[in-house]
This record gives C-alpha cells, structure tokens and sequence, in this order.
C-alpha cells in the first residue's frame, strides 16, 4: 500500500542528494554546527529527560500495577517512541531546516503544522520555566539549618503555631504558604508575589545565557545539566538505600498487579507518558538533528536515546520510591508511637509495656476490658500501605513529600541542595528544547530582520516570555499553571505528531524517505521502521488522541484549590472554573490545532521564504 | 485520754494529707517519659529521684518568690503511678495548711522551665506539667533572609556572565580592526587585495612583488 498524495514542486524546494554532498564538503552556508557528537547526543537526552521522568513516571508506575506497567511501557516505547523519534531525526537532518522549514519545504499547505508546533512550545516554555523559578526558590531557601519548611512559624504571640499550619503540615504550608501564597480560587489573583519575581528573573537569566548563542553555547552548558541528574540520582540511591524502610517502598513500586494489564486507562497512560517523554512534535528536535552533519546515523541515535530515556524513567522511579518508602515508614513509626503514648497515658502504664510488637495483642485486650475508655482516645489506624500508596505526582511530589523525607534525613540541607540541583539541571535541559522550538520558527518566519544578531533575538524572546509568565506568578498562579499544562501541552502536540507522522509518510512519500535515509546512513530502513512509520504508529498516535479527547471533554472541568476556610482542609477542595475559563482553554487548545490548517492562506507568503537555500 | 490524742493525731495527719489529691484545684499533674527521652541510659525513677523534683521545685519557688524560704516539705507529692506520673501541690512556708494559687506556682514553674528540666535532663515533651503549655522559643530572624544572599550571589554571577559573553565579541572585533589598519600601514606597494570571506575569490597575481624575479 504505497499511498502518496501528489507534491509537485517538492524537487525545487528541497536540496538533491549531490547538493547535500557538495554543502557537506565545503562547509558552505550558514546553519551552525555541533563541535562534536557528544554534544548533540547530551543535548537530546537533555530534552528528553526532564521532570516527567522524576515525578510523573513513578507515580503512573505505582498508581498502575507497579512491575506490571513496564510492560504496556516498554511495548509502546518500541513501537511509539523510537519510530517517532528516528523520524524527527531523519527529517531534521535531511532537509536541514527548523521546524518550520520542514514542514513548509514538504508542501507549503503544511506550514501550519509548524506554526501549531512553534505555539505549543511557547505556552509550554511559558509555564515551564515557573516550574524552575519555585525549584529555584526552594534552592535558595536549603542553604539553611533547620530547613525553613521543616518546622511551623510560631504565631504573633508565642502562644503556638500559626493555625493554617498546624491543621495540615509544616511542608504544605511553606508550599502553600510562604512560597505560593495561594488564593482559595482562580478567580482571586492575590498580586504579584515578590520573591518569587525575583526567583522567575533569575531562572530567566540563567536560562538566556546558556541559550545566548544557540547550539553554541546550549552545547557547553549541557555537559553539566545533562549529567549532573545522573550523578545526583546515584548519591540518592545510595544514601536511600541505606535508611530503613526504603526497600518497602521499592517493593511496593514494582510489584506487579496483572489485572491492571486489561485496564484501557493503562495503555492510554503508558502511551502517553511514552509520547511526552520523549518531547516530540516540539520541534526542538527536528532542529537540533538539523545542525548535524548529513550523514549521521541517525538511526543509532534515535535507539540510543530512547534506550536512555526509559532508562532514566525506570532508575528515577526506583531512587523516588527508596526515599518514599522511607516516608512512608518514618510516618508509620510516629503514628505508632503516637498511639502507644495516648495508650501508656491513658492507663498509666509503665514505659516499655507497650511495643511495636505487641501494641496489636495489648490493644485488644484492653478494648474488652475497658471498650469505653478506648472509643474515647481517637486512636489513629497505622498502615504502612496507606502511606506508601499516598502516591502524589507533579510538583506535589518534589516540594511536599519528598521535603518532607529530606527533613527526616540526618544532614538534610546537603539533601535538599542536591535535590534541587538536580531538578533545576533537569528543567533547564528540556527548557533549551523548548526555546530552541520557539526561536528557530520565529527566524524562518522572517519575524525579526537579519541584520539582527542571535543575541538580540534570543534576548527579546526571553524577555517577552518572562513578562507573559507574570501571570503564574500571582496568588493563584498555580491554579494558571496546571491549566496551561492540562489544555495547552496536550491534545495539540498529540494532533501534531499525528501530522507529522501523516506528511512525511504520505505527503513527502515514504519512498523519497527511504531514499533519504539510504543516503544519509548507508542503508535502507528495515521491515521494522516500515511498518511502524506507515501504520502501527500513526494508528497508536490516533487511538491515543481519540481517547484523549474523548476523556478530557466528558470529564467536569475542576480544579483543586487550596482553601483553609473549606471543611475538607487540608485536603484539597475540588472546585469548578468559571465560565470564562472556557474560553481560556479554547484558546490554549484549540488555537495551535486551528493554525494547522491556517497553513494554506499562507502560502504566498512562503513562496517568497523558500528563495534562502 | 491516750484514746483523744490519737484520734486527735489521726484527723490531724489526715487534714494534712487531704491537700494532694488528684484533681486538686490548687495542684499540678506531673507526667515523667524517662525511657522516651533517654533510651538505654534511662535512670530508675526511686524515691532519690523524687525527692530531687521536690527539691528543683521548692528552688523554683524560691526563684520566683524572693523572701519566701520554701523548703522540701513545703512540696507534697501523692498519687504516683507506675508511668511515672503524680500530682503536687505546693504549701506556703507562712502558713503550712494554706496552699499556694495555682497561678503563682504556674509562673513559678514557667522561669525556672529550663533548670527543672536540666536537672531530670529532660525537655519540655518528655517531663510534662499537664496545664502549663511550654513557651515556643523565639524564632532566630536574622535581618537578611539567607535565600536573599544566595540569590543575589547566583544572579550576580549570571549578570556579569551575560555581559562577557555579550561585550566580548564587540571586544575581539576592536582589536581586530585595530591590528588591520596597523598591517595596512605597513604593507606598501603591495596592492594585492585579499577578500577575505569566499575562499572561491580569485588571487590577483599581477601586483605581488615579481621585481625580485624577474631578471631583466
């Protein structure tokens, strides 16, 4: 079935074979290059490994059958992941253009698939880069002892703790508190919060100065914020591995629930966090593939990468789970003592009577013996499950459970700074993706003139990206935040990939492609890639987006608040948006999938871009 | 008459234990949680031990009543029990049948916190006054937030980066410039002109020096 749409015209617009050879050997033109291989390759693991990998791939490992999970996991990294990405790759390096210049030199008509792209890493890079400025704030604030989230502020007059704190946690309020200053809903705004301005400039700053020059410089600042993750991860092993309970938390991470296998919400979870781990439909990709030299292997590289990334998922995963495990068994412990210590005064007992070990047998004999006094201590129930399952996911997991397991650790402000070091190299990585998907389609679309050097560019970008992320630095910035992430980071990269799949497939022709690839690495591309490219992936990508959909629209549109007034506290309050919202979420979702088609009155346009190589 | 001075000893020994009771309006529980705080190296809870609480107690007495000479006997103790928890109250050395406001010995106990929990080596969590709620400390606020100092270190560091890395350029390409106008100035009669971005430019022979060559 060897389905091309016709695409006259697409000989002009592309260099042949020959030319590409002649380009190589001179060294003519003006598209930058890698100073080495290395840098290229830490580059894309970079972007592929981000936050995800630490604080979402755990919790979808744990909440879904545990050991069980890898397997639709890894079925769908080889048959999703890897093809995709092999084809980013090709297409970038083939064609040698960004993003936009792809998909605009594959037939002018799609031009909007880059535009769609180009706006989808805009809102992610907006809301991404918060992320870093609390990580950052979090940093700040460990280079102290006691760690500032570890105990309750005392109240006005030394009497007690301030009451918000008391009733839920000393880490969720500085969460809360003290570093979000959250308002109860999204429609308060509560101001602009000042130390976190100034932790959102910084982050900005830092990340215009690795991304000052493009690849020149990302490619020197990635030598430390892709390795140092890996380095961070491994102390953590080890020193999780030696607290008590730690082992329970892998255990329980792992173990495998078959039955969840037959549940669709498994599959669909595994696939997508497959497809946004792996950064595609950024556009990022495609152009740092572009800076290569012709005739990489590409092919390598994209096995290589998504043997790392799932790597990573699966290290992260167990690292997280010692340290939770620890959690879990620390709060155990005190809710042990907590009980025993209610019994021991109740009933005037010597200390020491009442153990661990025999806490059940001498529980028991005193509710017959004295039920009515028992029914009157409000005794807590102590299971270790119940706290190993509180699985929490996203930035509940880095700044309220896992603060709270470094509090408990002997030297934690050494703990905490590793963390956030970590963290932070982890968002910068995925952030110079991201920018790097901005910028490029911004300079093909001729937005700023020529003359202009990198710097101003990159400059006005930053800066005009960190003005518009004043909004998720307001009281109920967190409220934006997880709004931009759910609506505007989602469907649309799910229904680029789709294109993108379906315009080098059959609008470039898989023929040409194969062509492409025999040329640039020596071989053509096996059954395997065939028959993902042509089929399997396009159709996972499909199945995938229609569930997508489909769940996101039936599903009440709530969001969860945090509110001291509500009767639940400290749990958080499930809240409805408000109507105007919707037009929001329209906006974020649908605008990047509208400009897919938008491509076509383009054209014009673009006959006049396409005169540049 | 031996029978009246024994009844009359026997009411009055009684009156004199009927102060300490539990639930006594004027008296304090105390809860002791020696193995909690100290573990293995937990010392016995005796009579020597008591008495030591009763002695901290009078010296607290003393601390905070200036004058008043309260003694050891002036602390009565009753209703121990094995979890190491009892009650006090506290007479008045003036008058040895009148009991001191529990206010008084609220405050009392308060200054001297610290001292009575020495002496037992204990804190505030494991020897407790039941109604008297320990003072939080004051917390240490030093007048610059130490996040603020690391701030200001990391973005002062990528602030000067940010200007190298954009001034240097501009630097390099001064000198440059001024190293060409020197190499121009010393170059005379050669007028062989270099064009110095395509390589594919053509190099003019017919200027360079050929005078040395040629013989004629």
């Amino acid at each position: 079935m060897k389905l091309t749409l016709p695409n006259p015209g697409l000989e002009d617009r592309i260099l042949s074979h020959k030319e590409l050879d002649k380009l190589e050997e001179e060294e003519a033109g003006d598209r930058p290059k890698w100073d080495n291989k290395a840098q290229y390759m830490l580059t894309c693991v970079g972007f592929c490994v981000g936050l995800g990998n630490v604080w979402r791939f755990p919790y979808l490992c744990q909440s879904h059958g545990g050991g069980a999970f890898m397997i639709p996991f890894l079925i769908l990294l080889v048959l999703e992941g890897i093809p995709l990405l092999h084809l980013e790759f090709a297409i970038g390096q083939r064609l040698r253009r960004g993003s936009l210049g792809v998909w605009a030199t594959i037939h002018p008509y799609l031009t909007g698939v880059g535009i769609a792209s180009m706006c989808v890493s805009l809102t992610i890079s907006l809301y991404y880069n918060t992320i870093i400025a609390w990580i950052m704030w979090y940093f700040f604030n460990s280079f102290q002892n006691p760690l500032p989230w570890s105990q309750c502020p005392t109240n006005a007059n030394l009497t007690g703790f301030v009451s918000e704190c008391e009733r839920s946690s000393p880490v969720d309020y500085f969460w809360y508190r003290e570093t979000l200053n959250v308002t109860p809903r999204i429609e308060d705004d509560g101001g602009l919060q000042w130390w976190i301005v100034l932790c959102h400039i910084c982050a900005w700053s830092v990340l215009y100065i690795c991304i000052i020059r493009g690849i020149e410089t990302t490619g020197k600042a990635v030598y430390v914020t892709s390795t140092l993750p890996y380095v961070v991860l491994t102390i953590f092993l080890i020193r999780g591995l030696t607290l008590k309970g730690s082992l329970d938390g892998v255990k329980f991470l792992f173990t495998p629930d078959l039955a969840e296998l037959a549940k669709p919400s498994t599959w669909l979870d595994a696939g997508a966090q497959v497809f946004y781990s792996f950064s595609l439909a950024f556009g990022g990709l495609i152009s740092f593939s572009s800076y290569n030299s012709v005739h990489n292997n590409c092919e390598q590289d994209a096995v290589i990468i998504s043997c790392i990334n799932g790597f990573t998922s699966v290290y992260a995963a167990t690292v997280i789970y010692t340290i939770i495990g620890f959690r879990a068994t620390e709060r155990f412990d005190s809710c042990l003592s907590g009980n025993i210590l209610t019994l021991l005064n109740a009933f005037d007992l010597p200390e020491g009577n009442v153990t661990g070990s025999n806490y059940d047998q001498v529980f028991q004999h005193l509710n017959e013996t004295h039920p009515d006094v028992i029914q009157h201590l409000d005794l807590k129930t102590c299971n270790l499950n119940t706290f190993l399952s509180e699985g929490v996911e996203g930035t509940g997991l880095a700044f309220i459970v896992f603060t709270e397991a470094i509090t408990k650790m002997p030297v934690s402000p050494v703990w905490s700074v590793l963390f956030f070091i970590m963290l932070f190299c982890l968002g910068l990585s995925s952030m110079f993706g991201n920018i790097e998907g901005v910028v490029v389609p911004l300079q093909d679309l001729k937005v700023f003139p020529k003359t202009w050097p990198k710097e101003t560019i990159t400059g006005i970008t930053c800066i005009i990206c960190c003005l518009v992320g004043l909004i998720f630095l307001q009281g109920s910035g967190n409220y934006w935040l997880s709004l931009f992430d759910t609506y505007g980071g989602s469907i649309p990269l799910l229904v680029v990939a789709f294109c993108e799949m379906v315009s080098v497939v059959y609008i470039y022709g898989i023929d040409r492609f194969n062509d492409d690839i025999k040329f640039m690495i020596g071989h053509k591309p096996n059954f395997f890639w065939q028959a993902t490219w042509r089929v399997i992936s396009p159709l996972i990508m499909f199945v995938i987006l229609v569930f997508y959909v489909v769940t996101k629209v039936s599903e009440k549109l709530l969001y969860k608040a945090w509110d001291p007034e509500s009767e639940k506290f400290p749990t958080l309050e499930d809240k409805s948006y408000p109507a105007w919202i919707y037009v929001i979420i329209f906006i974020l979702a649908g605008i990047p999938c509208i400009a897919i088609p938008s491509g076509i009155c383009r054209i014009k346009r673009l006959l006049h871009l396409e005169e540049c190589c | 008459m031996l029978e009246k001075i024994l009844i009359l000893l026997c009411l009055s020994s009684a009156l004199a234990e009927q102060p300490c009771k539990p639930d006594a309006s004027d008296g304090y529980k105390v809860r002791l949680s020696i193995k909690t705080a100290l573990g293995d190296e937990a010392y016995v809870w005796n009579e020597n031990e008591m008495f030591l609480f009763r002695a901290t107690l009078a010296f607290a007495m003393r601390s905070h009543l200036n004058g008043q000479e309260f003694d050891v006997s002036n602390i009565i103790v009753c209703d121990e029990t094995p979890r190491v928890t009892f009650w006090f109250v506290v007479t008045s050395p003036l008058n040895t049948s009148g009991l001191v406001d529990k206010g008084v010995v609220e405050e009392a106990i308060r200054m001297s916190r610290n001292r009575i929990n020495s002496a037992f080596l204990l804190t505030d969590k494991t020897l407790e006054f039941i109604g008297i709620t320990p003072t939080l400390t004051a917390p240490v606020n030093p007048d610059t937030p130490p996040w603020l100092i690391v701030f200001g270190v990391v973005m002062g560091a990528v602030g000067a980066g940010i200007i190298v890395v954009l001034v240097s350029p501009l630097v390099l390409k001064k000198r440059k410039k001024n190293e060409e106008t020197d190499e121009d100035e010393e170059e005379t009669g050669v007028k062989a002109v270099e064009n110095g971005s395509t390589r594919e430019g053509v190099y003019n022979m017919s200027f360079s020096d050929d005078e040395r060559l040629t013989q004629m």
